[in-house]
């Protein structure tokens, strides 16, 4: 049987390169670039920034991992590419 | 029972577990010593890699930087789970469809090349031989304190202890004791930060704690920390950053992509049944993680309050076990208030014995005055104040062991602490030590050298790998290159600028050749060594720095200290590697072949032996 094989490979690169933005945007975005001017905003008593370096981008990351593995599951049978 | 009693109880107990389980798994054929039949569930799976991962850096040194770095700590936190989100997608799944058990033979198939497989062998070596001597310290620090002795005598049992475990079982025994190991390391963590959470805040989950108000007041837990940390003249804890924003940056990409290059973690994703399942173990791997990872600030910044408290006989924020209540508006500057270092709460005296914390009576008024004396804004008031300098000197990988301690904690949860640590430091040394064992004698001997040498030879010198790899940690143990968890951090830099290009580029580029792959790696792992031995010797050998030859000034490369370098690293390795690969003939047909073959999961078989 023939598959879409670029086709996959290419949604595939797109899934990737979105779950990627947000990486990085929880992380070296709202973590580092952007965390003094966010400190001055409190999650409770932490400050902002500070909270999504030690926090956040963690909570984000793991919820990633899981979209990533569910959506990647779906491509799979969209494609016919799945495991048995 | 006195401590010590309890805490060999608590010890002896958790270890009499996991040789059990060693045991009732004993590894067979080779292929069962490196993978365990293929066949774990990805969420036994996940917690397996959670012990594997979670080493001495983790668990024992992590927060005691992080409580020293505040903010900056989070280099730690976020390189160090980031780099999961990287290895569920861009590697973990083509690896596992690839179908082979070492990142070598990865490298040496899809580069057809024995010479690739070679330097990628080296390249696992640096990496995995640099991450042992951050476990060894860390291995040091814990037995030193758990049968009182120095710190070197304790690395030297260590090094015994861990010969017998690593040598012991296969990776089978290794991925059911590690879930053992996991749950023991986590309630070890979790339990204490509980309690003092609770003590602290009234909210026993570490990770609210550290963002409510301290009990019974309306101050939030961070701003009075920051209070008291500013007042005494150190970096304010929310806002300080590691070197510069820049360096903090850069930091976290290598700890990220070194996480992703690291081959101990790497080889557990071969050991799930399907690629799906490769997918979903990162996953369950960065959850078991993650629990560890999101309380360890909170264990941070409230250890760091309570050390300061008990420099001011708890009067900061007050001890309801030492029977002290908060005094308002406490002079810091007012010697009447430091401990009297006779009075000094027992644990001090514990630690003083391993040689970690010291005291020097600086000023020789018997009392402990523990301040920056480095920053000039508060020179003035600790002069007025007959003050000579900073008296206590805490060494940070000590930080969460003495943290129940600190905090008066009730004798069980130190004693559980300290099999935390152990289970922690032990269960990667393991892991570590079966990569290292697998690459010299499967990729190295049997592959290049020894083709014909017997599934029982081949053990015999895996295990003799193992033997010579303890003895040299163990010996760079004695004299660190940094603290356990910068150590760690080192070899995760020489693990980002060598291996995870060279994956990257197998598997997402279809034109990437062996010379360039090969150049690549020679050249993210030469550089990298290159401004890391400048700075911490060679080979880490005290002496022999040699940054004089780069003018002298550390962090000569924007700022950017030698830990963190791996990032930069890999950037070259990627250019050098698309540089060369222009001036060299295409991959064949067959190398294009796999290439697609790899990124499409339907296919995938079980592992075969690997001959």
């Amino acid at each position: 049987m023939q598959h879409d094989s670029v086709g996959y490979w290419k949604a595939t690169l797109a899934l990737i390169r979105n779950v990627l933005i947000v990486w990085f945007v929880v992380s070296y975005g709202l973590g580092i670039i952007l965390a003094p001017a966010l400190n001055s905003i409190k999650l409770g008593g932490y400050p902002l920034g500070f909270w999504f370096a030690q926090q956040g981008s963690i909570y984000v990351f793991v919820a990633l991992i899981f979209y990533y593995a569910k959506a990647m599951g779906k491509l799979d049978e969209k494609f016919d590419v799945h495991e048995d | 029972m006195g401590l010590q009693g309890i805490t060999y109880l608590i010890v002896g107990a958790t270890f009499a577990l996991y040789i059990g389980i060693a045991l009732w798994a004993r590894a067979g054929s080779t292929k069962e010593f490196y993978v365990a039949g293929g066949s774990v569930h990805p969420v036994l799976n996940g917690m397996a890699t959670g012990a594997d991962w979670m080493s001495a850096a983790s668990f024992i040194s992590m927060a005691g930087l992080i409580a020293n770095m505040g903010y900056g700590g989070g280099l730690f936190l976020m390189g160090w789970t980031g780099g999961y989100v990287l290895l569920a997608m861009l590697l973990a799944p083509y690896l596992r469809k690839f179908g082979k058990f070492t990142v070598p033979q990865f490298v040496g198939d899809r580069f057809y090349s024995k010479g690739a497989s070679t330097v990628a062998v080296i390249c696992l070596l640096a990496a995995s031989l640099t991450y042992i001597i951050g476990q060894m310290t860390g291995v040091g620090v814990a037995f030193s304190r758990f049968l009182g002795v120095s710190n070197t005598m304790g690395v030297f049992i260590g090094m015994a202890i861990v010969f017998v475990y690593a040598v012991f079982g296969g990776m089978k025994g290794i991925t059911y004791t590690q879930v053992a190991q996991y749950c023991v390391l986590i309630i070890a963590y979790t339990v204490p930060a509980i309690f003092i959470s609770l003590q602290l805040t009234g909210n026993p989950l570490p990770q609210l704690g550290l963002g409510s108000d301290m009990a019974g007041t309306n101050v939030a837990l961070l701003t009075k920390l920051d209070q008291v940390v500013t007042d005494l003249g150190f970096g304010k804890y929310t806002t300080m950053t590691r070197l510069s924003q820049l360096n903090y940056f850069v930091y976290t990409v290598s700890l990220m992509i070194g996480t992703a290059g690291l081959p101990h973690v790497i080889v557990r994703f071969f050991t799930v049944p399907k690629v799906r399942d490769a997918r979903a173990s990162a996953g369950w791997a960065l959850v078991f993680i993650a629990i560890l990872y999101t309380t360890a600030p909170g264990v941070a910044a409230m250890a760091r309050l309570n050390l300061h408290n008990t420099t001011y006989q708890y009067k900061i924020m007050g001890n309801e076990k030492a029977g002290v209540a908060q005094v308002d508006d406490l002079d810091l500057f007012d010697s009447n208030n430091n401990l009297v270092y006779e009075d000094r709460p027992a644990w001090m005296k514990r630690w003083e014995v391993t040689g970690l914390l010291k005291f020097n009576d600086k000023n020789g008024d018997g009392r402990i005055q523990y301040y920056n004396d480095k920053n000039e804004s508060i020179k003035d008031k600790a002069a007025a104040a007959g003050w000579a300098g900073s008296e206590l000197t805490v060494n940070r990988d000590i930080m969460v062991l003495a943290n129940p301690e600190i905090a008066l904690l009730p004798n069980w949860v130190i004693a559980l602490v300290a099999a935390g640590g152990l289970a922690a430091a032990l269960s990667t040394a393991a892991g570590l030590l079966l990569a290292i064992s697998s690459a010299i004698s499967h990729d190295l001997l049997k592959e290049k050298f020894m083709p014909d040498l017997s599934e029982k030879g081949e053990l015999m010198a895996g295990k003799i790998a193992m033997a010579c790899s303890i003895f040299v940690a163990g010996y760079l143990g004695l004299n660190p290159p940094d603290f356990a968890a910068g150590t760690v951090a080192i070899a995760f830099g020489l693990a980002a600028s060598s291996i995870f290009p060279a994956l990257m580029l197998g598997i997402f580029s279809r034109t990437m050749n062996k010379e360039g792959a090969i150049a690549g790696m020679l050249a993210g792992l030469g550089i990298t060594m290159l401004y890391v031995f400048a700075h911490k010797g060679l080979f880490f050998i005290k002496g022999t720095e040699f940054l004089g030859l780069f003018g002298g000034k550390a962090n000569f490369f924007f700022g950017i200290e030698p830990n963190a370098f791996g990032a930069i690293g890999a950037v070259v390795n990627f250019a050098v590697a698309f540089a060369v690969k222009r001036m060299f003939p295409a991959p064949p047909e067959e190398i294009v072949a796999l290439v697609e073959s790899v990124r499409i999961p339907r296919g995938s078989k079980e592992i075969g032996g690997a001959h």
